[in-house]
């Protein structure tokens, strides 16, 4: 079998799940994404194991250990995303942005009260 | 081209065809179980490369638990059940470059680098191997990551409890 289609398979499943985190906004749908791109590492680990006819199965365990990961980074995101749906009544992602800077302000007071008193 | 490079390009073109549908739907239920799909073809192809046990630990942890959660996820956060055209961010074309400059990019360079490269299956299966390899051999990684697991779901308790983010409420 050639080693080509599961590699290329990956990479092309890798390339999907970088458009889906990029161009989706609800915040689940970017986690089904990134689940997209952890299935594409694995099939690559699975491949070069078989390929490589490793008598240790490196590759396969570490396919293991990966899928053990992604449902633990799973379980975290989404209650990281239940909660922000729980504070912010949203999921969507361009509209969670505490942290972004101010856009348009007049920069000469800036220095001074970065620190606003709540 | 054998019959296990047959049936594993007809995986692969099932697992693709239903990613795109994962991240092109304006469904978030359908983006959902289009996922069932992607991850089931995936798990095919693993058993094409034989290595059964990670095929049906796909089946059972991404099919089983992984969707299940992230249907939980779209009902709690009240998603759209229907169609909906909130779900993609004004970046598409941005990220519709990137996509195909990182597709072009890895697919011309491992198609130069491997094209004359090739898998014998002549192994049936790996179960027993891999089992004694996980538990002789990587051990230690494995329990690390079971406390690991145990971390991430005293984390995911403590981030879900409704008292978290009123201060002072406790």
């Amino acid at each position: 079998m050639h080693l080509v289609l599961p590699v290329v398979l990956a990479a092309v499943l890798f390339s999907i799940g970088v458009y889906g985190v990029l161009a989706r906004r609800n915040a689940v749908l970017v986690l089904m994404s990134v689940e997209l791109m952890l299935n594409a590492v694995n099939i690559n680990l699975v491949a070069f194991d078989v390929w490589l006819r490793d008598s240790l199965h490196s590759g396969q365990t570490f396919a293991l250990f990966v899928i053990a990961l992604a449902a633990g980074e799973v379980g975290v995101g989404l209650a990281i995303v239940l909660q922000a749906f729980r504070l912010r009544a949203t999921v969507a992602i361009d509209q969670l942005d505490d942290l972004t800077e101010p856009p348009a302000e007049p920069s000469a007071d800036r220095p001074g009260h970065s620190e606003p008193a709540r | 081209m054998t019959a296990q490079d047959v049936v594993f390009a007809l995986l692969g073109v099932i697992a693709i065809g239903s990613a795109l549908l994962v991240v092109t739907t304006r469904n978030v239920v359908r983006a959902a179980l289009w996922l069932v799909v992607t991850f089931g073809a995936v798990a095919g192809c693993y058993l094409v490369l034989t290595a059964e046990l990670i095929a049906w630990v796909q089946v059972l942890i991404y099919l089983g638990a992984i969707v299940v959660l992230l249907l939980f996820g779209v009902m709690l956060t009240r998603a759209p059940i229907g169609p909906s055209d909130q779900l993609d961010s004004g970046n598409r074309p941005l990220a519709l470059v990137v996509a195909l400059a990182t597709a072009a990019t890895l697919v011309t360079l491992l198609l130069q680098a491997f094209h004359s490269s090739f898998v014998t299956l002549d192994r049936p299966g790996t179960a027993k191997v891999l089992g004694a390899s996980i538990f002789r051999t990587w051990v230690l990684p494995f329990e690390i990551l079971s406390v690991l697991l145990l971390a991430a779901l005293i984390g995911a308790i403590t981030l879900a409890r409704p008292s978290v983010g009123a201060a002072g409420s406790r």
